[in-house]
Order: structure tokens, then C-alpha cells, then sequence
């Protein structure tokens, strides 16, 4: 199987970029059409409204695709991710709600890159005391942060609590028949406009992966140590890493809030979090079409499971070990694309060594996950940065 | 679930409810009851029975830290399902309390000593389930993956999924409510210092958690077993070289970790008798951990001086800030001491891999 998803991605990558969206467009056309279509086996009407499922598997994804420049791109453990999606969601919230002291009701627009200004403080904010940390302290301290913001949407007075905020802004827009676009019952413009979004974050970051910054992410991730000793400012780049990621958090924060309209302090728990972390690692952390299927899978399959709720997490958690006993890789690990990329190069120059590649692919990644798994161990004493800061 | 979108509760009640709040109608405006307080004279008044109470409750945080240190040295592994083991142990414990005829609500009728020695055996057999479920959990979610040479955060997804799947199992079998109220020792004051009346509970809690402390320090230290504990931790390969059985090092560890958190759950069922709830494990469970990279994750010593003083420090911050602002002291405390110190306040000693 797993040589079958390699040559499926060779394939792709060997593509020119019309030819690649030429096949994409059908692809999201479909994804677009999907809640129009409403297939009979894969709608998870009648226990959930199935515009709204895929709404939410819609911005599960998103967030699959903020949370995965942290841990999949830059190799940083973040369990707290959920606060930036809180921190988006209240943003609108404030600057939009009746309820809010703030007294201001903007529109949805001008909400989003206000709400993404936040998150992406609020990242740099958590980042720069904490990113000096090295793995598991950084995975605990971004938990306490997760932690630290909900208790904070408990607490202080203004965020309301419990009670919440109502009457978030929406995008406006009426069908020709006079229904609102974007309504709280109706699920289908909001998750065009998601998928919209999706689409556009995707662009992002595919031409940020392939950028220096992404190269840097990558050194980061595979050595910190080997990076920082080639140049790599790499402290800069875990906190860009950081606020980026935490940008399409408060993105999809913003998203969320519109749709359902309400925010308050009940959803955002450290259960989410891990969930957040399940999907990406699921769907193959690293790789942007698996951590959207990981995502999707996530969110879409207790919806489609409803009629069994008692064992719905049950379910969940014991799919969760049997998946990553069978391919702790994820659905889709796919952590060799810079190769794949560099050695497109190579061929290119050196065009005869193009046969020997896809043997080459698997022998090398069979060798960097022994290297991954004993490098741990080859921090030992020898790490410049081992947390004497 | 995240996204699971609920209809707001728009009832018209509400609207006019938040119309009439004064909050609502000069907004910015004072508040009569502050939402965060900084009382230093209420700090000040109870400081002896903060100081107290926070070790009792720290002595628990510490011995489920010590499970999570335990493995975090040997396996570089935050063991996320701990916290569940924990959940066992409170369980099981709360199940012999039951075998053995006692009821909620009631208080037993015993003398002192049947009192103790039922206590000692609910404790004892919260030990055993804890730490055969241990190393149950880590023959089904770890070995596995640690055949293949899985990437390490293939480890924390199986935890989390043996974490869901262990709460659903509990939840599924005893239902979601707290279970009843049952309270073998009423708390009751036996002396006091410096104006604070220190309860039998706590001085029982306290001083068998250090003892737990130092059987399994020494344990660690100064047994066979122990050395091959600390031998893997330094270094798995050159100690399966010299002949030490890593697998039987792993599953050992697992068992110490389980058995300490079997006697926290009795400790905390002592204390917080109505806490045997399936989801109970979570929010203690990450204080835990809190307290064991406080101190320095891998050091059993740094656990139970992490465990003290994140038990303290969030009953001086509860005084200090009001009781909403408890969890928020403990995990500012972290980051705080992070920011300082980041391997901790002790480092990490029985992984000097890492260090």
C-alpha cells in the first residue's frame, strides 16, 4: 500500500502545474458539489445535518491544515492549538456581538484578518518564551496555554463565560430566491466558503513550503541541531512556524463562530486539542492532502456513526491504536517530499539516474526512519542548545 | 466533539435578562463582584492551612507524577494514558469499598483500627488493578508500535486513543455520573500549627505518600531492578548489550508507575470522596504531569518536589486570586519556571540522555 501511495504521488509531482489543476479543479468541483448531491450511503442525514457534518469536517481540515505547519512542517509538538481557535472565535465575538462591552458590530470581513492579527500575536506571544524549550516541554507548556485560555474564557467577566456571546457576525449574500447565503440553518454557503478558503490556505502554503521559509521548517524538524550549525536562524523560524500556524487557528476560530453564530466557553477543551493532533497525525503529518483526510475522518466518521453513540468514542479511541500500530505513519505519511522534490532537480540535470528512483525513495526513507528514531539518543550530550539557556 | 454546532439558547428570557444587566446597560462600568481578586490579607490568614493542605494534595499530584517520570525516562514517552490508570486505581478502589459493605452517604460504624485496615486492603487492591492495567496498556498501545520503530508521536496517539477507549469503557460500564459519596474517615482536626488545625487525613496522606516516595526511590536506586531501570534510561542500547531484558525493564516500570497511581487514587478518594467520576483522571492527570516537568521530567526526586510545590502554590494562588484562578496559578507557575529553568527545577537525571 505503501509503495502504491509513493508512485500516486511520484506520478503527481512529475506533473506540470496546469496539468495538476486541471485534474485538481474536477476534484474540488465535486468536494463543492458534495452537500448538493447529498449520496445516499456517504450522507450522514438523518442522524446530522449533512451541509452542516461537512461544514464542520470543512473547518476540521482547515485547522488540520494551521495545526500541521507546527507539527507536520516545523516538527513542534503544540497541544494547546485549540486556544488559537478559541482566540479567533472570541475576536469575532467581541468586535461583533450584542453582547459584547466593546459596543462595535463589524462586519464578517473585517473581522478575519482582525481575528488572524490576533492569533498570529498571540502566537508570537506564546512562542517567544516557550520555543527556546526543546519537544516534550514545549508539547506541556502550549497545553497549559491551551488550558490557560479557556479558564480565561471561563473567568474574566467580559469573555462571559458560560453564558456566552450571541449574534456573531455572518458574510452577507442572499440566493435569488431571497435566502440569506449564510444562515445558521442552513450549512451550504458557509461550507462553500470554507472549502473556498481551504483552497485558497493551500496555495499559501504550498508556495510557503517551497519557499526558504518552508526549507527552513524541514531543517528544523529533521535536525534542529545540524540547522542552527548551517545557518538556519532557527528560533525565528519555529516562532514564524508558530504564528502562522496560529493564523489559520483563529481563521477557522473566525469561520466557526460565524456559522454557529455563538460562542462560549464549551468547546474548547483539551480533548479538542487532541483531536486537533489525532487528525494530523492520522492523516500523515507533513502531508497536506492526508492531514485533510485525517481530518474529515475525524470529524465525519461519529457523525456518520451517530446511531451508536454510547460506543462512538469507544470506537474512536481503539481505531485510533490499531491505526497507528498498522501505519504509525499515518494514511498518508508522505515526509519525503523535499526529496522527491530535490531529486526531480537532480534528474533533471543529471537525467540518467531517473530509473533508479522510486527503489532509491523507499531505501532512503526506510534509512531516515531508523535515523529519526535514534536521533533522540544522538542529542545526547552532544547538543549545543540541550536546554543549558 | 469540536464542531458540533448547537442552537444558541435564544430564549427570549435570556435576551431580556442580559437587557437588565447592568453590566449590559453601562457597560466598562465597575463591577460589584470583581472577577479577579488580589487578596494578600486572606493569603496571609491562611497560610499555615494552604501550606498544609497543598502538600496533602501535592503528595497525590507527586505519585502520579512519579509514573509519568518513571516512563518518560526509560521511554522518552509522555505516557498520556496515565492519567486513565489513575482512573483504575480510583475505581477499583471505590468497588472495594463497596465488596466490603460500605454504602454512600453512610458513616461507617467500625472501630478505628477494621477502619484502617480496610483502608490499607482497598489500597492494596487499587495498587495490583492499577498496575496490572499499566502494564496491560503497555503491552496493547506500546509494544506494538515499538516493534515497528514508529515515530515517537505515533506513541502519544495511541495514549490518547488507550485514553479515550479506557474513559468510554469505564463511562459505558458505571455510567457518567459521579459515583456516591463514600467516606470511610471523616476528616477531623488532631492538632494545629500556628492556628491551622491539621486533619488525620492529611498527616495519614502526607506521610504514607512519602513513604510510597521513598520505598520506590530507593527502589530505583538501590535494587537490581532499579538498575536496570536507570540503565535503560541512560542508555537502551548499551544496556540490552550488557544484558539487561529492556521489554522486563519497560514492563516493570509500567507496574511501579501503575502501583503508585493505584495508592494516589486512594489517597485522593480519601480526600475527595465524591471524585470517582470516569472523566475524573483528566484535569489531574495533566497537573500531574505539570509537577513532573516542574521538577524535571526523569527525575523521580524532582517529581515529588514538583508535586509539593505545584499543590502549594495553587492553594497560596486560590487565596491570592479566588478559586476560579486555581488551574491558571498552576499552569503560569509551569511556564514561569520553564522560562528559567527549562529542563526543570531539578533537570533530568535518570534520563541523562536528554539533558
Amino acid at each position: 500500500m505503501r509503495e502504491r501511495m509513493h508512485t500516486v504521488s511520484h506520478w503527481w509531482n512529475a506533473q506540470s502545474r496546469p496539468v495538476q489543476w486541471a485534474y485538481m479543479v474536477p476534484v474540488v468541483i465535486f468536494i463543492l458539489a458534495l452537500p448538493v448531491i447529498n449520496p445516499p450511503i456517504i450522507t450522514t442525514e438523518p442522524y446530522t445535518d449533512f451541509p452542516i457534518s461537512l461544514f464542520n469536517a470543512a473547518v476540521f481540515a482547515l485547522i488540520a491544515i494551521g495545526l500541521n505547519v507546527v507539527i507536520g512542517q516545523a516538527g513542534l509538538l503544540d497541544l494547546g492549538y485549540v486556544g488559537f481557535f478559541a482566540i479567533g472565535a472570541y475576536t469575532a465575538a467581541l468586535l461583533s456581538s450584542p453582547d459584547s462591552e466593546l459596543g462595535v458590530r463589524y462586519p464578517w470581513l473585517v473581522i478575519v484578518p482582525i481575528a488572524m492579527l490576533v492569533t498570529m500575536l498571540s502566537g508570537v506571544i506564546l512562542g517567544t518564551p516557550t520555543l527556546r524549550l526543546r519537544g516534550d516541554y514545549l508539547a506541556i507548556v502550549t497545553l497549559g496555554f491551551g488550558e490557560i485560555v479557556r479558564l480565561l474564557a471561563d473567568n474574566v467577566d467580559p469573555l462571559r463565560g458560560n453564558r456566552g456571546f450571541q449574534n456573531i457576525a455572518r458574510p452577507g449574500g442572499d440566493f435569488p430566491d431571497g435566502t440569506p447565503i449564510f444562515s445558521q440553518t442552513d450549512a451550504l454557503g458557509f461550507y462553500w466558503l470554507a472549502v473556498i478558503i481551504i483552497v485558497i490556505v493551500l496555495l499559501f502554503m504550498g508556495n510557503l513550503e517551497r519557499s526558504r521559509v518552508g526549507r527552513a521548517w524541514i531543517a528544523v524538524r529533521e535536525d534542529e541541531d545540524a540547522a542552527e550549525l548551517s545557518g538556519v536562524p532557527t528560533y525565528r523560524f519555529k516562532i514564524w512556524a508558530f504564528a502562522i500556524g496560529a493564523a489559520v487557528g483563529g481563521l477557522s476560530g473566525t469561520l466557526f463562530a460565524a456559522q454557529v453564530g455563538y460562542v462560549n466557553n464549551q468547546r474548547f477543551d483539551i480533548t479538542t486539542s487532541t483531536l486537533y493532533l489525532a487528525a494530523v497525525v492520522l492523516g500523515g503529518q507533513g502531508n497536506k492532502v492526508g492531514v485533510i483526510v485525517g481530518a474529515f475522518l475525524v470529524s465525519y466518521i461519529p457523525d456518520r456513526f451517530q446511531f451508536e453513540p454510547t460506543y462512538r468514542f469507544l470506537i474512536f479511541g481503539v481505531a485510533l491504536i490499531i491505526l497507528m500500530i498498522f501505519r504509525p505513519q499515518g494514511l498518508l505519511g508522505m515526509r519525503q517530499h523535499l526529496l522527491a522534490y530535490g531529486r526531480q532537480a537532480y534528474q533533471k540535470l543529471f537525467g540518467a539516474g531517473a530509473a533508479v528512483a522510486p527503489s532509491g525513495l523507499s531505501a532512503s526513507s526506510k534509512a531516515r526512519g531508523d535515523l529519526a528514531e535514534t536521533t533522540p539518543d544522538d542529542h545526547a550530550g552532544t547538543s549545543p542548545r540541550g536546554g543549558g539557556e | 466533539m469540536p464542531a458540533t454546532p448547537q442552537a444558541p439558547d435564544a430564549s427570549g428570557e435570556r435576551v431580556i435578562a442580559s437587557v437588565l444587566d447592568p453590566a449590559v446597560l453601562t457597560p466598562l462600568v465597575v463591577h460589584a463582584q470583581p472577577w479577579i481578586n488580589f487578596d494578600v490579607g486572606l493569603l496571609v490568614d491562611r497560610f499555615w492551612a494552604n501550606t498544609i493542605n497543598g502538600l496533602a494534595y501535592g503528595s497525590v499530584y507527586a505519585l502520579i507524577a512519579l509514573g509519568y517520570t518513571l516512563v518518560y525516562g526509560v521511554l522518552q514517552l509522555i505516557n498520556f494514558a496515565h492519567s486513565e490508570i489513575f482512573v483504575i486505581g480510583v475505581f477499583a478502589t471505590y468497588l472495594t469499598f463497596l465488596g466490603l459493605g460500605f454504602q454512600p452517604g453512610a458513616l461507617p460504624n467500625l472501630p478505628i483500627a477494621a477502619i484502617i485496615l480496610d483502608l490499607i486492603l482497598a489500597g492494596v487492591v487499587a495498587m495490583v488493578v492499577a498496575g496490572l492495567a499499566a502494564v496491560g496498556l503497555e503491552r496493547v498501545a506500546y509494544r506494538p508500535l515499538r516493534r515497528r520503530n514508529a515515530p515517537r508521536l505515533a506513541f502519544l496517539i495511541t495514549a490518547i486513543g488507550a485514553s479515550f477507549a479506557i474513559q468510554q469503557v469505564i463511562r459505558i460500564w458505571r455510567g457518567s455520573n459521579p459515583e456516591g459519596t463514600i467516606r470511610l474517615l471523616p476528616p477531623s482536626p488532631v492538632f494545629t500549627i500556628f492556628g491551622a488545625p491539621i486533619t488525620n487525613l492529611q498527616i495519614i496522606i502526607i506521610l504514607a505518600s512519602l513513604a510510597m516516595f521513598v520505598v520506590a526511590d530507593q527502589f530505583v536506586n538501590r535494587s537490581r531492578l532499579g538498575r536496570g531501570i536507570r540503565a535503560v534510561a541512560q542508555d537502551p542500547a548499551t544496556a540490552t548489550l550488557m544484558g539487561v531484558n529492556r521489554e522486563r525493564v519497560i514492563m516493570i516500570t509500567f507496574a511501579v508507575g501503575g502501583i503508585l497511581a493505584g495508592a494516589a487514587a486512594l489517597f485522593y478518594l480519601m480526600t475527595i470522596p465524591q471524585g470517582a467520576v470516569y472523566n475524573g483522571g483528566f484535569l489531574l492527570g495533566i497537573k500531574a504531569f505539570t509537577a513532573a516537568v516542574l521538577g524535571g521530567i526523569g527525575n523521580l526526586r524532582g517529581a515529588l518536589l514538583g508535586g509539593l510545590i505545584l499543590g502549594v502554590a495553587e492553594n497560596y494562588g486560590q487565596s491570592l486570586f479566588g478559586g476560579d484562578w486555581r488551574d491558571v496559578v498552576a499552569f503560569v507557575l509551569l511556564v514561569l519556571v520553564l522560562m528559567f529553568r527549562p529542563t526543570g527545577i531539578l533537570g533530568e537525571s535518570l534520563a541523562r540522555s536528554r539533558a
